[in-house]
């Protein structure tokens, strides 16, 4: 800490380099932290899906139905413990923007497949007695200030027209930091007033007894219906959101490529300014050496300068990416888990100032060899 | 070989057989021949010498910040060519002050600042570092002066602190390398007056390097070098 006020005076002696410098670390790790948020939105699906559940979809597509009749037949393979259902709705409520997913569920199973979600008794009841009845994640009601008792219209786009609900639940999940932005109706109400459709679901969720047994159910599940005319797909829950997620690409991939990129672009931009600061200062160094200090205190000289820019650049830019999502889901819907993880906070740090020692290390040890008298004779 | 008076163990500086060669290609300069010198406690010696003659070489190869091509150097008993850079750097921090003609003050730390940069090689508590260093400036008559920037200094002001730079951890050796070269007539004679002072009151041997015959006067006795090569002594005060 002795030597912090010679670091702190060497940085104060370009304010405008050392400003774009830190400007630089800040800009990256803002990048790299808002790159992790969004990969943490688009694989959140991943983290709520449950190791005991099967997902079971038509094979051609999941926007093909499946016959209800199936659940029955499902059922009856061993080592399944309960099965339920659901229907993707496609409402819009007011505008195409106000994103959020709205499912018809089996209200008679759901809640025994889905134990991880947390809801009031009194509210699943007078859910229950209300057929047009809709429970909504406590996100979902927190985003359109939604609460208990009010009548929520949604425009169909599968099933055209004005559907009418009634909120008469908030749920949550059992684990608070996953999303809880659904919002769900009977699929009993959708069934009786859908023109089209009728005795067809959109995917099965099953629940299986043990899940080590999984990959033997899958293969019974598919086995059952193969040939049919609804032939079906199962998977896991996780490998099922995550090829979702997966859809519109490899975004880890991206994410990774994208960052390494810019951190090599940071790399060598700061390697130079380090580089450039180090030689303005060759003679000084050369006194400092006469002075008395080691080859080795020089080189933690400049490397504690790199380091001490990287570190609140980096903090700058993480601290800017927390604030950003403090704002929640700027996509109206679409990344619904909005958040910077922690860990990904000193993840992010420690790259930082990685990048810092990398680009303080080539220019310190050239300062660490250098000869006192040469340097001497150059100023 | 000229200037081996010094009695024995009591030699602060020693120098025995000192070349000192630089390659330009493949021609060879020698900057320094054969030289041996041995200067004695509290000794105030000039040395002076046409340009190239090796004058500022000696001062760095006597403070360590060279190597020599050949011969030995002993300062307080202790060979320099037997110690490594770290050692070296460690040596020069604890007996060696260096004053310099440009001061070579750090531009962005403060007169304070500059004088407690070796100070800051040692384990000496914050507390004792702020009283060497008001101790070190009140010597050199700067305590006013304390907080500011060397840009915020005139000349003669910026020597003297970096003379309390030189002298705070109270080394045994000042080695002066035209230290009133860059000072007009009236600053330097204070300068050297301050040098004098240090070498007669607080005992520190002085070496210093000078073109000019004034400031060498100040000097206990003066060595002439010529093409690298001491070839005289002389007593100070003929000028």
């Amino acid at each position: 800490m002795k030597y912090l006020h010679i670091i702190l005076a060497n940085l104060k002696r370009k304010k405008f380099r050392t400003i774009l410098t830190i400007g630089s670390f800040a800009a990256a790790l803002f990048l790299f932290g808002l790159l992790t948020v969004i990969d943490k939105a688009m694989n959140s699906g991943a983290d709520f899906a449950g190791a005991d559940r099967l997902l079971v979809i038509n094979k051609v597509s999941l926007i093909m139905p499946l016959p209800y009749a199936y659940l029955e037949r499902i059922r009856q393979i061993e080592g399944i413990e309960e099965v339920t259902f659901s229907v993707w709705f496609g409402g819009v409520y007011q505008d195409p923007k106000n994103f959020f997913p709205n499912i018809a569920i089996d209200t008679g199973t759901y809640r025994r497949v889905y134990s991880d979600i947390v809801i009031a008794d009194g509210q699943w009841n007078d859910f229950l007695a209300d057929r047009q009845g809709a429970i909504v994640g406590q996100d979902l009601a927190k985003r359109f200030g939604w609460k208990i008792g009010d009548r929520i219209p949604l425009e169909g786009t599968i099933w055209p027209g004005v559907w009418e609900f009634n909120i008469r639940g908030i749920w949550e999940m059992e684990d608070k930091s996953l999303p809880s932005s659904d919002f769900y109706f009977r699929y009993d109400y959708l069934e009786e007033q859908r023109p089209w459709g009728k005795g067809t679901v959109g995917w099965y969720i099953v629940k299986v007894t043990d899940p080590s047994a999984g990959a033997g159910i899958v293969s019974a599940i598919d086995g059952r219906f193969e040939n049919s005319p609804y032939e079906t797909k199962t998977d896991t829950e996780k490998v099922f959101l995550t090829g979702f997620a997966n859809q519109i690409g490899n975004i880890r991939l991206i994410i990774i490529s994208v960052g390494a990129v810019v951190f090599i672009t940071l790399l060598l931009v700061t390697g130079n300014t380090m580089a450039i600061s180090v030689r303005e200062r060759t003679g000084e160094l050369a006194v400092l050496k006469t002075l008395g200090f080691s080859d080795a205190g020089v080189l933690g000289l400049v490397v504690s300068e790199s380091l001490l820019i990287s570190g609140i650049g980096g903090l700058i830019g993480l601290a800017l990416v927390k604030l950003f999502t403090l704002g929640g889901d700027p996509t109206g819907g679409f990344l619904q888990v909005f958040y910077l993880p922690p860990e990904a906070i000193g993840v992010g740090f420690l790259i930082a100032l990685l990048m810092g020692f990398v680009a303080g290390f080539i220019p310190g040890v050239n300062a660490m060899r250098l000869r006192i008298v040469t340097a001497f004779r150059r100023i | 070989m000229v200037r081996l008076d010094c009695r024995g163990e009591d030699c602060i500086v020693k120098v025995r057989d000192l070349d000192k060669k630089y390659y330009r290609g493949n021609e060879v300069i020698d900057v320094l021949r054969g030289t041996n010198l041995d200067v004695s406690p509290g000794e105030f010696i000039a040395f002076m010498g046409p340009s190239g003659s090796g004058k500022t070489t000696l001062l760095n190869l006597v403070g360590g910040l060279d190597e020599p091509t050949a011969g030995t150097i002993f300062i307080g008993g202790e060979e320099l060519n037997k110690l490594s850079r770290r050692e070296l750097a460690r040596f020069r921090a604890r007996y060696i002050g260096f004053i310099f003609q440009l001061y070579n003050l750090i531009p962005v730390l403060t007169a304070y600042q500059n004088v407690q940069l070796p100070l800051l090689l040692t384990s000496l508590s914050k507390k004792e570092r702020i009283k060497h260093v008001e101790t070190a400036l009140a010597i050199v008559g700067l305590t006013g002066r304390m907080k500011h920037f060397p840009s915020q200094l005139s000349g003669g002001e910026a020597q003297r602190v970096a003379i309390a730079r030189a002298i705070v951890t109270d080394p045994v050796l000042l080695l002066c390398d035209e230290p009133t070269g860059d000072l007009d007539r009236e600053t330097g004679d204070g300068i050297l007056e301050l040098l004098g002072r240090l070498s007669k009151e607080f005992g520190k041997t002085v070496l210093m390097v000078t073109h000019d015959a004034r400031a060498a006067a100040v000097a206990d006795s003066i060595l002439h070098l010529d093409k690298g090569i001491l070839v005289e002594a002389q007593e100070p005060g003929v000028f």
